[in-house]
C-alpha cells in the first residue's frame, strides 16, 4: 500500500463515530449469505461439509464412558437429538455456580469435571470441537435466543461495550467494521455483519473446525490488539453479546466459511 | 477407525448415471512446513484413494500434498448390478481406512 491511500483509509477509519449504529433487526445476514456458490454447496450438503466429521467424532464421543464416574454423556442426557435440541441456540447461558455466563465448551467441561469426574479437554482440542459441534448440529435451524435470560443483562452490556470499544495498533473497534462497514471489502473478502450463527465453523483457511473464540482472537490479532486467553470472561461476554445480536437467526452449526 | 462419509444413493435404475460422494478426515500435512522453531513437519498424507464396485475397480486416484485436508472426492458410475461399494484410502504413516455403501438397483 502505497501512503496515500493508507492515508485516507486511517482519515476514514478515524472518522467513524465511536459509537456506531446497530444493524436493523430486518437488515441482518448471516455471513452464508456472503458466499461465493461454491462454499455455500460444501455447507449445504452434509456429506461434503467437513464440519460434519467432526459431529462424527462427537457422536462416538457422546456416547463413550469416561472418567471415574464412567459415564458417558448420553448416560444423563439421552438421545442429543431430543436432549440437545435449541441448547446451542442459548448459549453462553448463566452459570448459578460460577455467577457468571459460560459459553458452550465450557458448559461441556464443566459437565465432564462435575459429572464424568473427568479431565476438562483443552480449548480447540480435537475432541472439544467435535463434542461441541455435535451439540449445536442438533440445534440446527433452530433460531438463537441466547442472552433472554435476564441475569445476563449486565454481562451482554459488557460484551457490547467491548464490541464498541477501540483496541490495538490500528485502533479500530469490532463495531467499525462489523456493524459500519459490513457491505463493504477487505482485502477483497467480505467483510460481513460479524454474526455468530454457525459455530464451530469449519473454515477453509484454517483447515479445521474452530470455535468462536478462535475466529475472535484472530480478528482482535488482525487489529493488532493483545486476544485474551481462550475461556477468559471477555471474550465469553464478548461471544454473549453476538449471539444476542444474533437473536431469532436460525443456528447453521457447523457452518463453513471461507 | 477416522470418519468418513459416503454418500450413495439407495437405490437407482438399472443404467441410471449415478453421483457418488465421498469425504475423509484427514490433516493432509504437505511436508513443506515448518514449526515456529523451524523444525520440517513431516508429510502425512493420503496417497491412494479407489472405489470398488461388487468388487471391480471403478475409480482410482493418486493424491498429492497439493490436495487440501478432508479430501472430498466425487465421480459418476453407471448403475449395473444390486450390490457393494468398497471404498479404500491409503496414505503415510501407515493410515488405511475403508467405508461400504449397498445400493439396490431395480
Amino acid at each position: 500500500m502505497s501512503l496515500r491511500p493508507a492515508i485516507a483509509l486511517a482519515a476514514l477509519l478515524t472518522a467513524l463515530p465511536i459509537f456506531a449504529s446497530e444493524i436493523a433487526a430486518d437488515q441482518r445476514r448471516s455471513g452464508y449469505t456472503f458466499m461465493a456458490p461454491d462454499t455455500k454447496a460444501i455447507q449445504d450438503d452434509d456429506t461434503a461439509n467437513p464440519g460434519m466429521l467432526s459431529v462424527l467424532d462427537g457422536e462416538q464421543l457422546w456416547n463413550s464412558k469416561i472418567g471415574s464416574a464412567d459415564k458417558a454423556c448420553a448416560d444423563c442426557h439421552g438421545d442429543a437429538a431430543n436432549s440437545m435440541k435449541g441448547v446451542a441456540a442459548r448459549y453462553p447461558a448463566f452459570d448459578k455456580g460460577q455467577a457468571r455466563p459460560v459459553n458452550l465448551e465450557q458448559r461441556i467441561n464443566l459437565c465432564r469435571a462435575n459429572h464424568q469426574q473427568a479431565t476438562p479437554l483443552p480449548y480447540e482440542s480435537r475432541e472439544l470441537l467435535a463434542l461441541t459441534a455435535f451439540v449445536a448440529r442438533q440445534s440446527r435451524g433452530v433460531a438463537i435466543s441466547a442472552g433472554d435470560d435476564p441475569q445476563l443483562a449486565p454481562f451482554v452490556a459488557k460484551g457490547r461495550a467491548l464490541f464498541a470499544q477501540r483496541q490495538g495498533q490500528l485502533n479500530l473497534s469490532c463495531a467499525n467494521c462489523h456493524d459500519d462497514n459490513w457491505d463493504k471489502k477487505l482485502a477483497g473478502s467480505a467483510i460481513t455483519q460479524g454474526h455468530s450463527t454457525g459455530y464451530p465453523i469449519y473454515r477453509l483457511e484454517w483447515q479445521s473446525l474452530g470455535s468462536l473464540q478462535r475466529r475472535l482472537r484472530s480478528c482482535i490479532g488482525g487489529i493488532r490488539a493483545q486476544a485474551d486467553d481462550y475461556g477468559a470472561p471477555e471474550l465469553v461476554e464478548l461471544e454473549l453479546y453476538l449471539m444476542s445480536r444474533a437473536r431469532g437467526m436460525p443456528l447453521e452449526s457447523p457452518a463453513v466459511r471461507p | 477407525m477416522p470418519s468418513a462419509l459416503v454418500n450413495v444413493p439407495r437405490t437407482a435404475r438399472r443404467g441410471d448415471i449415478i453421483e457418488i460422494k465421498t469425504l475423509m478426515s484427514h490433516i493432509m500435512e504437505t511436508g513443506y512446513r515448518h514449526t515456529s522453531a523451524g523444525e520440517a513437519v513431516p508429510r502425512d498424507i493420503i496417497t491412494s484413494f479407489a472405489c470398488r464396485y461388487n468388487g471391480t475397480e471403478i475409480f482410482r486416484a493418486d493424491f498429492f500434498p497439493a490436495i487440501a485436508a478432508n479430501p472430498y472426492v466425487s465421480f459418476f458410475t453407471v448403475a449395473r448390478d444390486s450390490g457393494k461399494f468398497e471404498f479404500e484410502w491409503i496414505g503415510d504413516n501407515g493410515f488405511s481406512a475403508t467405508a461400504t455403501a449397498a445400493i439396490t438397483v431395480g
